[in-house]
């Protein structure tokens, strides 16, 4: 082997050490920093390594693309709002879609291109396994890229949060499905002379076919996906751009593609599961069966209509004398919040309330918001130390000493149903208990159902106050009052 | 199937199990940075990306490699450096701001 090569190929070695260290720190809070970094660290050995071992013919693209990306990824990564990261971690998962799909189009491309040049005399054979990467890499390259743009709409407001439905649904994307196994195999088992012999034109249509089709596939498969499923989705697709570089280094034969894909992959799939099970569903529960069908976004399970009559209607000064009078005070934040950017002015009414001595717990469900860990990052954002954060479990048992719990913006992760009511489609999904607290004010902007499309009995509770309006104006409002008392 | 190809298959499933065992426990908090931190390393195909774009071989594969290495290089740059924003907003109540 070559010294340039070889030091090439060490150099990749030590991107992936650098790739595996860095995620083993990014999963632990006091590490993850400098494990990002690691692992930034990494990518910049591979990117040298590549620039001075391959050899490298023309500069301008590089050089161009390069600077191109760097001012566009470092101007979004600068100023993107806190509020805007699911959809950004979408965008940029479509992105390396994107670029591992590119690379095995450039392959397939070069390899019938190649055939012309040389009047049809095969010189540089794929072979047989190259051509099923290529195949895999355009077809999960292409999922991902389209998948993660609905995703990022969907996140944006672009494209209907609401899960997309119709009749023979899941047949369309199975057919779908079948014909892009069968073009792949068709091109796959396509021998070099049987390439050589055709038009070159012809065998790329039918290759850019399968880029349309797997394009159409990602994007019918992420449509019927409601809101509240959201952090799934994101995360699976997590799991696939990594999938979608693994693919690539199959067919460039790299290993440090293979390696990084596999480990982005590995990673995607433990959050996706997690989030499974926070919600308590399969996977396949959550692609192909989503919530708000079977009643239709209202009570009709329960056979009654519930109406504002029903509801304990309050206002900003009642929840005031409810807090600063409380001992336990448990926040339990949903996307809510984050649309109404009320991060905060949360905290500072949750400051004001432990001067006062009131003990106030932030409880934080795994799947709350759009994306895993929206919530976190959110209150990290609003500069609430992450210890002060809880999960589900560690306050439920407790619950009942709770004075009052206030719920901002969360609808499905509260709705006792998922405890109560085999017959809703949220039975079985852990929730966070507010209902069984002393008090509950429930700030919401209406008596809309959740993302889910289902009804929440929460709402026409004893124990529960309903603060209707804008989360930011209740919040300081309260916040106002509280400071009077 | 030839040789290349099966060594490739043993990097790629031990490398998952790698991914598996390193990463296990995610607490809550890090769920986001982990998956902008991991998303950016999906963006090695960046490697893949600057092979095309320097090969010279005319202009489809000149525009095929450059959207390619904007594309990774976005994913790249931008991943890397949002977690770092992310990461360095969480902090523990005894630290001082």
């Amino acid at each position: 082997m070559e010294t340039r090569v070889l030091t090439m190929q060490l150099a990749y070695l030590l991107s992936a050490v650098l790739f595996i260290l860095g995620l083993k720190r990014l999963s632990h809070p006091d590490t993850a920093r400098g494990g990002n970094r690691l692992a930034a660290i990494g990518m910049l050995i591979a990117v040298v390594a590549t620039l001075v071992g391959e050899q490298i013919m023309t500069w301008q693209w590089i050089v161009g693309g390069l600077l191109v990306g760097m001012v566009i990824g470092g101007f979004m990564a600068r100023f993107v709002k806190m509020t805007a990261m699911p959809q950004m971690v979408g965008l940029f998962n479509g992105l390396g879609g994107l670029a591992s799909g590119l690379v095995a189009a450039a392959e397939y491309l070069r390899y019938t291109h190649g055939k012309v040049i040389e009047g049809g005399v095969a010189v540089s054979d794929i072979p047989l396994d190259g051509s099923i990467s290529i195949m895999l890499g355009t077809l999960i390259g292409a999922v991902t890229l389209s998948g993660s743009l609905v995703a990022f709409g969907k996140l944006q407001g672009i494209v209907t949060e609401k899960a997309v439905k119709y009749p023979g649904q899941q047949f369309l994307n199975a057919i779908l499905f079948l014909g892009i196994l069968a073009v792949m195999a068709y091109l796959t088992l396509m021998t070099p002379e049987a390439i050589a012999a055709s038009n070159t034109g012809t065998v790329n249509i039918v290759y850019y076919s399968l880029w349309g089709a797997a394009i159409l596939l990602g994007v019918l498969l992420v449509i019927p996906i409601g809101g509240a499923d959201m952090p799934v989705v994101v995360s699976l697709l997590n799991s696939y751009s990594g999938l979608a570089a693994s693919a690539a280094g199959f067919v460039l034969n790299n290993n440090v593609l293979i390696i990084s894909g596999a480990l982005v992959g590995a990673s995607g799939l433990i959050l996706t599961r997690i989030m499974c099970k926070a919600m308590n569903r399969s996977l396949a529960n959550v692609i192909f069966g989503s919530f708000g069908e079977t009643t239709g976004g209202g009570p009709v399970a329960k056979g009654e209509k519930r109406t504002m009559a029903d509801v304990n209607d309050v206002q900003a000064d009642d929840v005031a004398m409810l807090l600063a009078y409380a001992k336990q005070v448990v926040i339990v934040p949903g996307y809510g919040l984050a649309v109404a950017q009320a991060q905060h002015k949360l905290r500072e009414l949750c400051d004001n309330l432990e001067s006062r001595g009131v003990s106030v717990k932030y409880v934080v469900h795994p799947v709350a918001g759009r994306m895993p860990g929206h919530m976190n990052v959110l209150l990290a954002e609003a500069n609430v130390p992450y210890n002060q954060l809880y999960e589900p479990e560690d306050v439920n048992p407790d619950i009942t000493n709770v004075d009052a719990c206030l719920v901002v913006g969360a609808n499905d992760v509260v709705n006792p149903a998922a405890r109560d009511d085999p017959a809703s489609d949220l039975y079985g999904m852990p929730i966070i208990e507010v209902d069984r607290a002393k008090h509950c004010v429930v700030m919401k902007r209406s008596l809309n159902p959740g993302f889910a499309g289902v009804d929440n009995e929460l709402f026409y509770g004893r124990n529960t106050m309903m603060l209707f309006g804008d989360a930011a104006d209740s919040i300081g409002r309260i916040l106002e009052e509280v400071k009077q008392l | 199937m030839s040789g290349t190809i099966l060594i490739s298959v043993y990097v790629f499933v031990l490398a998952m199990f790698v991914g598996f065992e390193v990463i296990t426990k995610v607490p809550p908090t890090l769920h986001t940075p982990l998956m902008s931190g991991s998303n950016a390393i999906s963006g090695i195909s960046i490697v893949g990306a600057l092979v095309i774009a320097g090969m010279g071989e005319g202009t489809m594969f000149d525009i095929i490699g450059l959207v390619a290495v904007i594309a990774a290089t976005i994913n790249v740059v931008g991943g890397f450096m949002v977690t770092d924003r992310m990461l360095q907003m969480f902090r523990r109540d005894t630290d001082t701001n």
